[in-house]
């Protein structure tokens, strides 16, 4: 991880992308010159307990999910359950449950906001990474407003459209709201991803007599792939825990993983439980699947800090 | 942007589907003199102030720490990144097992003897203080905020703070004129994006606020879905609030990122 970071760092001070940045030269910090060895081993031993100390309250909360999940009954005082059961596990893979038709809604409209976000996002963030243009700076400032502006303020304002058009209580409505929150994040990280691209290859390839279609398919799209990979992780990620737009668009007939959830948190803590276990697996699954790119590639994550 | 317009148009009781084609401002005088409206706003300023400046603090030390350590670097790193994804609907019921009277750290606090009943407990969750809501931001957010730190630190600090400790820096001396420099840019622009989301989310005070006050934006749910309809252009009006004081902390953002590049050039 840590050697990943010092190469990539130090191809992008070279190519003078972070401007005021020196070579990264990290390497021989690894081993810091100290002279003398006592306090040294002292801060170490200090600096572990803080890193153990730090994990153990990160990962704290978890707990007691996982407890509710696999327990028949967990009263007070107990503090591991009493009794372990399948039960909330069986209830919400049955069809009564509702989490079945949950999970496919989840699924269909946060895969489909990827893949609409990460097609315009392509567009849009090469167009704010590449050209300067006159108003750039409103262009972004716009780009970040939905990012900000809750979620709720423009939701209960666009719902009486969404009426109109007959969009209310639909998927497609859903997916079109939850599209508001994730261009913008889209746009920023391919935009950060086109400021270090270099069209030279293709009009190179279109010397070479490729096709628009070509150049994009075996120049442009690999170039951009980790970065697209990261921006559509992103729009997957804020449609698949969006509540509240779902619920005011979709007006409680289109039921996604949330919807349900919020339900069972005031009836059934254990169900609760283990639904929201349930819920965070596809988002780790994909967190582990492209950390190699959130971690190596540091303008996806940098773009946020630099928008 | 569109659904903000229209929000405004509505928060002026202008809705032609109901019959209403006119123009006033009632909605905004009857929330202003609303003794609820102005403890709503004063609850979700505290929530969001409170929980971005923890937030901050304890990403710069945590990503430092990160950042400073070498053994186990990997592991320490993906348990850092582990939350990054958990939806904060998640965290909310998380710190609800937690931190409720009947949840698990009052169960341990009533094994090592200091409690004597569930009550004894201090209240966390559904709580005046609103400490259910501000940790779950926090747990989050700290995050979100260290993760942008730790790409600007890694992205060459390194250079500079070995430059500043032969030339005989201490490590405040370091910090405060080496790191926290750089690192400053990633700090003032996530901590707008957490600032605003703490000030206008919805799903975690709805989970973990009590009734009264609460947080601006589960008042203007509440009216929004309302059955007299004319809380609807309440509704619009205080999302109109919402969105104006978010307004200005982008505002502030742009104002403050300008500032923080011209210094710098």
């Amino acid at each position: 991880m840590s050697d990943e970071q010092n190469v990539t760092g130090g191809q992008r001070n070279i190519t003078g992308e972070t401007g005021v940045m020196p070579p990264d030269t990290r390497l021989d910090v690894e081993d810091p010159p100290e002279a003398i060895p006592g306090p040294k081993a002292k801060r170490h031993i200090g600096r572990y307990v803080l890193v153990v100390l730090m994990c153990f309250l990160l990962l704290l909360p978890f707990v007691p999910l996982i407890f509710w999940s696999i327990s028949h009954r967990w009263f007070f005082p107990t503090i591991i359950p009493d009794e372990l059961s399948d039960r909330a596990w069986s209830y919400i893979l049955s069809d009564r449950s509702g989490v079945v038709e949950g999970l496919l809604n989840s699924l269909v409209i946060a895969i489909l906001v990827a893949v609409l976000a990460a097609a315009i996002g392509l567009s849009g963030g090469r167009a704010l990474g590449l050209y300067r243009f006159r108003g750039k700076r409103i262009v972004e400032l716009v780009l970040l407003a939905p990012v900000i502006v809750p979620a709720i303020a423009v939701s209960m304002g666009i719902q009486v459209m969404f009426i109109r058009y007959g969009l209310a209580d639909t998927i497609p409505g859903v997916v079109l709201v939850h599209l508001i929150p994730t261009i913008p994040y889209v746009v920023l990280v391919l935009g950060a991803v086109f400021a270090n691209y270099d069209t030279s290859y293709e009009e190179q390839a279109r010397v070479l007599g490729a096709n628009p279609l070509r150049v994009f398919l075996h120049v442009t799209f690999p170039a951009v792939l980790p970065g697209l990979i990261v921006a559509a992780f992103f729009a997957f990620l804020i449609s698949w825990s969006e509540y509240i737009m779902t619920l005011l668009i979709g007006g409680g007939i289109v039921v996604t993983l949330p919807l349900l959830l919020f339900d069972f948190v005031g009836s059934d803590p254990s169900v609760a439980a283990a639904l929201s276990l349930f819920f965070i697996a596809p988002a780790i699954v994909l967190m582990v699947l492209t950390s190699r790119y959130l971690s190596g590639d540091q303008s996806a994550v940098g773009g946020i800090g630099r928008a | 942007m569109g659904g903000l317009v229209l929000g405004f148009l509505q928060s002026l009781d202008y809705m032609p589907l109901i019959g209403k084609n006119d123009f006033s401002l009632d909605a905004y005088v009857a929330i202003f003199n609303d003794r609820v409206f102005w403890a709503s706003l004063w609850l979700s300023l505290r929530i969001a102030f409170i929980s971005t400046a923890i937030s901050i603090v304890l990403a710069v030390g945590t990503a430092l720490l990160i950042y400073h350590t070498e053994r186990g670097r990997r592991v320490t790193t993906f348990i850092y990144q582990f939350n990054l994804p958990i939806p904060h609907i998640v965290g909310a019921v998380a710190m609800l097992f937690l931190l409720a009277q009947g949840g698990l750290l009052s169960r341990i606090a009533f094994a090592l003897g200091l409690t004597d009943s569930p009550g004894d407990f201090p209240a966390m969750t559904n709580d005046r203080g609103a400490v259910g809501i501000i940790a779950e931001y926090v747990w989050k957010e700290t995050i979100f905020i260290g993760v942008v730190v730790l790409a600007a630190l890694a992205r060459g600090v390194g250079d500079y703070e070995d430059l500043a400790r032969t030339l005989g820096a201490g490590r405040w001396k370091r910090f405060w004129h080496v790191i926290l420099p750089l690192i400053t840019p990633a700090i003032v622009s996530t901590s707008v994006i957490v600032f605003a989301f703490g000030f206008g989310a919805f799903e975690v005070p709805f989970l973990l606020g009590q009734p009264f006050p609460s947080a601006l934006p589960v008042l203007a749910y509440n009216a929004f879905t309302d059955v007299d309809l004319n809380a609807r252009s309440q509704a619009m009006a205080i999302s109109m609030v919402i969105a104006v004081i978010t307004a200005v902390a982008v505002l502030a953002y742009t104002w403050l990122s300008r500032r923080y590049v011209r210094s710098e050039s």
